[in-house]
């Protein structure tokens, strides 16, 4: 009763207020913290270079994002969602429910996920199956699954330092961690030998096998952190046993603090990752509502100037932080001129 | 009394006990209150350290963000870069975007480098133009459009240095981390030194930090807390046009004028209830109330304010509240009894009595509203925002930040710089809590009467 009271008096004071709104000229924009970085460059270089405002750039995660945008078509909604990994099919018909039908995909670049541990530590080369070994809740032992009980890398591989087991990874929210899961762990579990045999238990069952490939040992050897990667970061430096899951521009603006690991033999940078030898990275996006395009002013603009060769080519300033260019470029820079919406997810 | 030690304890021990000495139940009753004192004691010290723990963090994290490096440079604004046709049309002069400019930039400090001597031995002005801030041709595009009767001129610009060169100076980026760090090197850490020892390079007290907006991540040095002031200070005064009046007019009339009934108690047990409520609760309200049903805008100050607004109201009332129960009955009956209405009565004798008391719960509410993000979180706030909103009242619609958002966006970045700008936004906004709490006992010492 007193919540609505309060709020109706609030609301007959915003109405005074309400008369002074003016129509939207800024783009806004939500979505995944991993993009974030990349939209704020280009949302500074747009605001400093056209005379349109600078884009407000929110973060709160790749399914946040997604969700606002499909919240409906209007000016109190957003323009273009950030995203870390793809669009799913229940987004699109959860927008598709709102009246937001038609939807651009771009994609800007990819991402690196490297795996470093504090600079003093001793180096390490990795490999998937390294890691399923390492992390995961069952392992292969002489032809059996069985309770992971390694506490040690030397353990998990004789010439792997010796070091005891310690891993900070991105938590369940991130859209790291399903990249963590399914290019990491899963491939490590394919690798090793593990995966036919949960494949065989599971009788044949792929997903299942999979499945019980991504689930990780929960003895507190393998760390989820919720926060961002300032937060690894504080984790890896008080424990010099520990090593923690970052994006590669993050590592690249504090290489003075991390010793990066190699994993299949292959140093992370933006060279191996654009030349697929480095085996862990994945594709970012923002999504756009098409519906906006001629409404908000500056946002066709602003689509095309961010996947201009100035901005998201190999020589720009996201390359620069760490984006790893769409060899595709080209493609994309055409699709978004001729504003095609995205086809259905099969 | 005596009747009661001498039925208790025997005659004849109490007559050979001296005063002096204590007996064992005494002395077990002052070792219970002497360790109590020493559990308050230590409660007292923890608290402290915990506060001088956090306070040296802050400081020693934080000052440094008040200082800033700057390059000053001679720069000529060379009219065949900046105005080919030479017309000085405004359009035309914003054509050229900061890549344009960033050639004059590096030309004046090769200039300046080969004047002082430094140019040479394997020094280049690539190398030198790295420790320039990426925010400076933004500046200089800036001052040229501002003032294109300057193009042509040779203008003294004080420019940014690049995080790391600011880093250096104070204490953060060192030799040997430089010979780790992909964004820096040990060479140029050496030329900033010459430069430094040449006059051009200058630490000076950082205004902009207070002033400008917010930067991306590549740019950590040019990061200000302009459009979070201007943020917080939109939706401060909102609050306070909002919650005073409403509150200030719900308590006088639960106090004095409400029936003591079923219905008036349910409203006071929801208000005591709401006061508790956590605060992202209210921003799952404003989402639902002012963005999604009544259309306001995104990332707005209004909507910011009412929602603080809304969370700031219970804690209002509640203190108001207070504040009338503390008038003594007397004052009223006093007026009623020489004929005053019962308005009259609580507004030319109770009201200005129990002022302070109102004000101080207001500036505490207010307080606690300026450092609240998670409700700010829900209604897009917490976001990156470099334009700096309209004047009031226009200016409320406009997208801004504030300041406990900057606090939490900075520390979320890569580049390691941020962690001091956080920091120094603490210090901020800590200044301004302070400030605050300082008025309102300040008020409270003042004005309020004690009967």
């Amino acid at each position: 009763m007193n919540i609505l009271k309060l709020s109706a008096a609030a609301l007959v004071a915003s109405g005074a207020f309400a008369g002074a709104a003016v129509a939207r000229d800024q783009i806004q924009i939500a979505g995944s913290s991993t993009v974030l970085p990349y939209a704020s460059i280009v949302a500074e270089a747009f605001g400093e270079n056209t005379k349109f405002p600078t884009p407000v750039v929110e973060s709160g995660g790749s399914g946040a994002g997604r969700k606002k945008l499909c919240e409906g078509v209007g000016e109190n909604t957003i323009d273009i969602a950030n995203s870390s990994s793809r669009i799913s099919k229940s987004d699109i018909e959860t927008c598709a429910k709102n009246g937001v039908t038609a939807i651009q995909e771009v994609r800007i670049g990819y991402d690196g996920i490297v795996f470093a541990s504090e600079i003093t530590a001793p180096d390490f080369k990795f490999t998937q199956a390294d890691w399923h070994k390492a992390l995961a809740a069952k392992v292969l032992k002489d032809g059996k699954i069985v309770d992971n009980t390694y506490k040690n890398w030397k353990e998990v591989r004789a010439d792997l330092p010796d070091q005891p087991i310690l891993a900070f990874i991105p938590g369940t929210k991130h859209g790291t961690r399903e990249v963590f899961d399914e290019k990491v762990i899963v491939d490590g579990c394919k690798e090793d030998g593990t995966y036919d045999a949960h494949l065989a238990a599971a009788n044949g069952d792929k997903a299942a096998a999979s499945k019980a490939c991504a689930q990780l040992r929960t003895d507190g050897v393998s760390i989820d952190i919720d926060g961002d990667y300032p937060e690894t970061l504080a984790r890896v430096a008080a424990n010099k046993n520990g090593i923690g899951v970052f994006g590669l521009s993050f590592y690249q603006n504090n290489t003075d603090k991390l010793r990066v690991g190699t994993m299949a033999g292959i140093v992370p940078s933006v060279e191996t990752i654009a030349s697929g030898k480095y085996p862990v990275s994945r594709p970012l996006y923002f999504y756009v509502k098409n519906a906006h395009l001629d409404v908000i002013p500056g946002l066709q603009d602003y689509i095309e100037f961010f996947v201009s060769d100035d901005m998201a080519g190999p020589n720009g300033p996201l390359a620069a932080y760490g984006l790893v260019s769409d060899p595709e470029l080209k493609k994309t820079q055409e699709m978004v001129k001729a504003r095609t919406p995205m086809a259905p997810l099969k | 009394m005596t009747d009661i030690t001498a039925a208790g304890i025997p005659p004849a021990e109490t007559q050979k006990k001296s005063l002096l000495t204590l007996d064992d139940r005494t002395r077990r009753r002052n070792a219970a209150e002497m360790r109590f004192r020493m559990m308050g004691k230590i409660g007292v010290l923890i608290g402290i350290l915990a506060l001088v723990g956090l306070l040296t963090s802050i400081l020693s994290n934080g000052l440094s963000s008040f200082q800033q490096t700057f390059i000053t440079l001679d720069i000529h604004l060379d009219p065949a870069r900046l105005d080919k046709s030479g017309n000085r049309n405004p359009e035309e002069i914003a054509k050229v975007t900061t890549f344009g400019y960033a050639p004059l930039i590096e030309k004046a400090l090769s200039e300046a480098m080969t004047a002082k001597g430094i140019l040479g031995n394997g020094v280049t002005v690539k190398a030198a133009a790295e420790l320039i801030s990426k925010e400076a041709p933004a500046d200089l595009r800036n001052y040229v459009i501002a003032d294109p009767q300057s193009i042509g001129q040779t203008v003294s610009f004080k420019l940014l240095a690049a995080g790391r060169i600011d880093g250096y100076y104070k204490g953060r980026v060192t030799m040997e981390s430089a010979k780790l760090d992909r964004n820096i090197s040990p060479e140029q850490l050496l030329l900033a030194d010459k430069l430094k020892s040449a006059g051009l390079l200058t630490t000076k007290f950082n205004w902009s930090f207070f002033t400008a907006p917010d930067a991306s991540d590549t740019r950590p040095e040019a990061a200000g807390l302009g459009v979070a002031i201007i943020g917080s200070l939109y939706m401060m005064l909102i609050v306070l046009v909002l919650s005073l009046p409403i509150g200030v007019a719900a308590s006088i009339y639960l106090e004095e004028f409400a029936p003591q009934n079923k219905f008036t108690d349910l409203i006071e047990v929801n208000i005591a209830n709401l006061a508790a409520v956590p605060s992202v609760v209210f921003g799952i309200l404003g989402l639902a109330i002012f963005i999604n049903f009544a259309g306001m805008p995104q990332s707005a100050p209004v909507v910011g304010g009412l929602v603080l607004t809304l969370m700031t109201l219970p804690t209002i009332i509640i203190a108001t509240r207070a504040a009338f129960k503390s008038v003594p009955p007397s004052i009223r009956d006093a007026a009623l009894g020489v004929g005053a209405s019962k308005m009259q009565a609580i507004f030319h004798h109770v009201l200005p009595l129990a002022m302070p008391g109102v004000l101080t719960g207001t500036i505490i509410g207010l307080a606690r509203a300026l450092g609240e993000t998670a409700p700010l979180l829900l209604i897009g706030m917490v976001a990156f925002v470099r334009e700096y909103p309209a004047g009031p009242p226009d200016g409320f619609f406009d997208p801004a930040s504030a300041l406990p958002v900057q606090v939490y966006n900075w520390t979320q970045r890569g580049d390691p710089a941020f962690i001091e700008r956080a920091s120094g936004a603490i210090i901020v906004l800590l200044i301004f809590l302070i400030t605050m709490n300082m008025v309102a006992i300040i008020l409270r010492s003042r004005f309020e009467r004690r009967w």
